[in-house]
């Protein structure tokens, strides 16, 4: 039943004139059940966009003082999707999060929810909810009169507010603080909310700004998992804004990596990490090798590469390349193996960074590039080497990729 | 339907226009209450005096040559109009001495409140706010009782044998000094106060590190960070001062004139309404040129800083 | 035995601090003080009675201009802060626009000219208008009043909602609030201790006000403070202390309350 009704809620049309939209959609509580009951809860149309951006620029100040803080984007953001928009900072993430919630206008382009343009209206007639990087609660209300404005807002009526708060409260496991001011709980409890009063409208998708920051390491590493399973039980389209690419990479559906007001990559966290399409994507994600090598062949997705030191390796090619002489491979540190032998390439070690669950070796090659290699440590010895060898590095036969810039 | 383009434009346009809706009730009574008449003081000050006070719609610069000037009656000669002249000096000097001691007084007392823990620092903040918001005159009145011949200063000091006749202060260039210091102190006080509190104390602490003394710290590290407060409070008492009415006229009698009472005067027995205007324009001419040093300095200040 | 060095100590201040609280209060309780003297001095103490709070109590002049007082104020503070809170509300929390500048100026205008001046200009103008229209009633001076309260009442208002999170109303928006109930739900609550920070500043201030009211007045319209002015030009006797005494404690309540509701907004 709860799928008819969710299917249901796909095809509602979101006109201006028609903003609570919210009226067609499924309670929480039957997407709660329908979570419980059928464990995972699958796309019925996995394809099908919940958000579809389209060639969306915007543009700050006027004349010699224009910034584009978004450079014609274009993303398709799909049903029940945990989507992560990861970048540094002023990267134009956080604004195009602000134009899906409408809180600005882009300056050009189209916001698209399912199938409707949204991006001419006023926030408050979007079926889209907001968690803010600083929380913004309330601060004269309790916390359950936080969870239930929105509701109240929509004019909904009293009785069924109070059920859908005390759902929420429970959601979030915050029963017995509902009557507390929101000044008088912890920042962890102010997250969650933070959450419950953004999912109380059952919006269709929800944003989440950078809600993690501002929490301690250990906390945040809670509301991450807090955080899969609400995107989990309630089924709701989450796009999450984020600068830690940690984070982005445990968490997300997919991710898409931003730069400059452009989207680089999109793709999940497997795709991003090991083939990236790019070379800041590469450096922003995890740590990496860069080496030049010269393409000399290309076949079957793969191509041919031949590094300074000699050694021809095969690489996975990023999408877009176009075949050049001197291309950039990336092969991340853990999967190159070093040894006293000979590999693919040779060199000395500089240095020698132990990190607890693996050693760092910091090798300078013959070609003159630095490369490092990341090695498991075990109890029993150290890494094997010490600072001067005369060392060789193994590409494995999956370990390289070949960037499209 | 429009495109979000347009509904931006739109929105933009009609932020704007309601705000300037928002702002046009105050806007219009101060316009009518307080910033047009003074246009109007403009006008009358280049006009004639009426005969029983008023004006006389005929041009005349007399008003304004008056400020400074006076004409014989006999010869039509202009010479300084030396009564001008001193009470524009005794202004301008009491508000300078004011100043000065609002600042050597001011300047520990905020630095005390200060320094308090938070608790203690929130009650004697309370204590200077309480006189800032107590009515002026009745301050005056208050500060009158204490040094008037019959007041307690001198009441206790003849008790105790010291002088036998009461000290004349009331009426004197000192009263007026006494009772503007009093009268205008907390707000001095307090944005000194404002300043001081945003100090950061390590600074201070590098300061003895690095082997200044402590009046080394308070001249080298705490007096320029407090710069922009010095400067505030100094305009906040010598502003209000130049132009003081109420204290003047109740501690100085009609030989202590100041500015205000000048001015007065020419609006009540002296029926010389253009005069009183120009007199008027004039002190508002001389307290802008401070305000504008003010806030060149703080623009200084603020550029210096970042 | 050496002491631990104070770094924010500096010789000489405290003592200079306390003269200043002992010189700012001792006039101020000498004037209460002797406001409960029986006999007729200022300055001889006669023992204690309450004769001249009776006779201030009894006195019409007194009365009349302290209802006139309070009737100004309370007229005067309402219409500027009103007024205050929408150009609070206009000139805030916004990106520079064309004018804005001006409205900063224009709205802190009286406090920057002299009071002395903005009087001469009022009576001037006022006495103008009383020709042409044969009104001379209280209408001048509540204008008058409403004009200087409004920067005074602007202060307070404009420093709450600066310091106000732009993120509440964007989040009331984003949970479907229009702009009208985000300002009713969200803005108004928030920004009512600022309001009322401001009603009582312009109260105090027009119940205050000397230099403006005794050249905007018409024949029988002293107010509390022009009346007491009037009073110094001739022989003080303690009724005068008397009604200082119960001036100063409205005063002085009003005071804490403001005093109470800016420290309490620091702390939230």
């Amino acid at each position: 039943m709860a799928r008819e009704l969710r299917s249901e809620s796909h095809s509602d049309v979101c006109l201006p004139s028609h903003a609570p939209c919210a009226d067609n959609r499924v309670g929480t509580g039957s997407a709660l059940k329908s979570g419980r009951k059928n464990g995972v809860i699958v796309p019925e149309q996995p394809g099908k966009s919940a958000i579809e951006v389209r060639g969306v620029r915007k543009v700050f100040g006027t004349g010699d003082a224009q910034v584009a803080a978004l450079d014609t984007v274009s993303v398709s953001i799909r049903e029940n999707e945990f989507f992560t928009l990861l970048g540094p900072s002023g990267c134009g993430k956080t604004t195009l999060l602000r134009l899906i919630a409408g809180f600005d206008f882009p300056s050009a382009g189209e916001i698209l929810l399912h199938g409707q343009d949204i991006a001419p209206l006023p926030p408050f007639k979007r079926p889209v909810n907001t968690v803010f990087q600083n929380y913004a609660l309330f601060p004269h209300m309790t916390v359950a009169e936080n969870i239930g404005f929105g509701l109240e807002m929509l004019g909904k009526p009293k009785a069924e507010v109070k059920g859908r708060v005390a759902e929420m409260l429970k959601l979030v496991k915050m029963e017995a603080l509902s009557n507390r001011r929101t000044s008088q709980i912890s920042g962890g409890q102010q997250q969650r909310v933070a959450l419950a009063r953004a999912l109380a409208p059952q919006p269709k998708v929800l944003l989440l700004d950078e809600p993690l920051s501002a929490l301690d390491f250990k906390l945040r590493k809670e509301m991450q998992i807090e955080l899969k399973r609400l995107q989990h039980e309630t089924g709701i389209t989450f796009i999450f804004v984020t600068h830690d690419q940690e984070e982005a990479l445990t968490m997300s559906d997919r991710i898409a990596v931003m730069s400059s007001g452009k989207i680089l990559q999109v793709g999940t966290p497997w795709d991003i990490y090991d083939k990236p399409a790019e070379r800041f994507v590469a450096d922003f994600i995890g740590e990496t090798n860069f080496l030049t090598a010269a393409i000399t062949g290309m076949g079957n997705g793969k191509a041919r590469a031949t590094l300074k030191s000699g050694a021809t390796i095969d690489a996975t090619v990023a999408e877009g390349f176009q075949p050049k002489d001197n291309a950039t491979v990336v092969v991340r540190p853990e999967h190159a193996k070093l040894t006293s032998g000979k590999g693919d390439l040779s060199g000395t070690v500089e240095n020698i960074v132990y990190f607890g669950t693996d050693t760092h070796i910091h090798v300078r090659l013959d070609s003159s590039e630095a490369f490092t290699v990341r090695q498991q440590n075990t109890r029993s010895a150290g890494c094997g080497f010490e600072r001067g060898d005369k060392v060789g590095i193994l590409i494995g036969n999956d370990a390289a990729q070949v960037l499209r810039d | 339907m429009e495109s979000a383009e347009e509904v931006a434009k739109d929105a933009a346009r009609r932020e704007i226009r309601d705000r300037w809706l928002l702002s046009a009730p105050a806007l219009i009574i101060i316009f009518l209450a307080a910033t047009g008449p003074l246009l109007i003081v403009v006008i009358y000050s280049f006009l004639t005096p009426g005969p029983y006070g008023d004006v006389v719609w005929k041009f005349s610069t007399d008003g304004w040559l008056s400020v400074l000037m006076q004409r014989d009656i006999f010869d039509d000669t202009l010479t300084f109009a030396d009564a001008h002249l001193s009470i524009f000096w005794r202004s301008a000097k009491l508000s300078f001495l004011t100043t000065i001691f609002t600042l050597l007084f001011g300047f520990p007392t905020a630095y005390f409140i200060a320094t308090r823990p938070a608790r203690q620092r929130n009650i004697w903040l309370f204590l200077i706010t309480i006189p800032f918001w107590t009515n002026l005159l009745i301050r005056t009145f208050a500060i009158q009782e204490v040094i008037r011949n019959e007041g307690i200063v001198n009441t206790v000091l003849i008790k105790l044998g010291i002088i036998s006749q009461p000290i004349q202060m009331m009426f004197t260039d000192f009263a007026l000094m006494v009772g503007m210091t009093y009268v205008y102190l907390p707000l001095m006080v307090l944005p000194l106060y404002a300043s001081m509190e945003k100090i950061d104390f390590r600074l201070v602490e590098a300061g003895y590190d690095l082997y200044a003394n402590r009046f080394q710290v308070l001249r080298r590290v705490i007096i320029p960070l407090v710069k922009p407060g010095i400067v505030a409070g100094s305009i906040l008492v010598f502003i209000p001062a130049l132009g003081a009415y109420v204290t003047p006229r109740v501690l100085g009698g009609s030989k202590n004139m100041m500015l205000g009472n000048l001015i007065e005067l020419q609006f009540g027995q002296g029926r010389n309404w253009p005069l009183g205007s120009a007199l008027s324009l004039s002190l508002m001419a001389i307290v802008m040129v401070a305000l504008l040093l003010y806030v060149r300095s703080v623009g200084r200040q603020g550029g210096a800083h970042g | 035995m050496a002491s631990r060095f104070d770094i924010r100590r500096q010789t000489g201040f405290t003592t200079i601090a306390m003269i200043c609280f002992f010189a700012l209060y001792l006039p101020i309780i000498t004037l209460v003080v002797y406001a409960f003297n029986a006999g007729n001095s200022i300055a001889i103490w006669e023992g204690v009675s309450l004769r001249w709070f009776y006779q201030a109590w009894n006195n019409s002049q007194v009365v009349d201009a302290s209802i006139r007082s309070l009737q100004i104020a309370s007229v005067a503070a309402t219409i500027a802060t009103i007024v205050a809170t929408m150009a609070a509300l206009a000139t805030t929390r916004t990106k520079p626009y064309p004018g804005l500048g001006f409205k900063y100026a224009f709205i802190n205008q009286p406090l920057m000219v002299p009071e002395i001046v903005t009087a001469v200009a009022l009576l001037i103008f006022f006495s103008r208008i009383k020709i042409w229209t044969g009104y001379s009633g209280l209408g001048y001076l509540m204008a008058a009043h409403t004009a200087f309260c409004i920067p005074f009442a602007y202060l307070p208002i404009r420093a709450r909602l600066e310091s106000m999170d732009l993120s509440l109303e964007t989040a009331a928006a984003d949970l479907y609030a229009t702009p009208w109930k985000a300002f009713r739900r969200v803005t108004f609550p928030l920004l009512w201790p600022g309001i009322l920070a401001g009603l009582m500043l312009a109260f105090v201030i027009s119940l205050d006000d000397v230099v403006i009211t005794e050249f905007v007045k018409s024949g029988g319209q002293d107010t509390l403070p022009t009346y007491m002015l009037g009073q110094f030009r001739r022989f003080i006797t303690p009724e005068i202390n008397a009604i200082s005494t119960v001036f100063l404690l409205i005063s002085i309540l009003i005071v804490t309350v403001f005093f109470f509701i800016s420290r309490k907004k620091d702390q939230e």
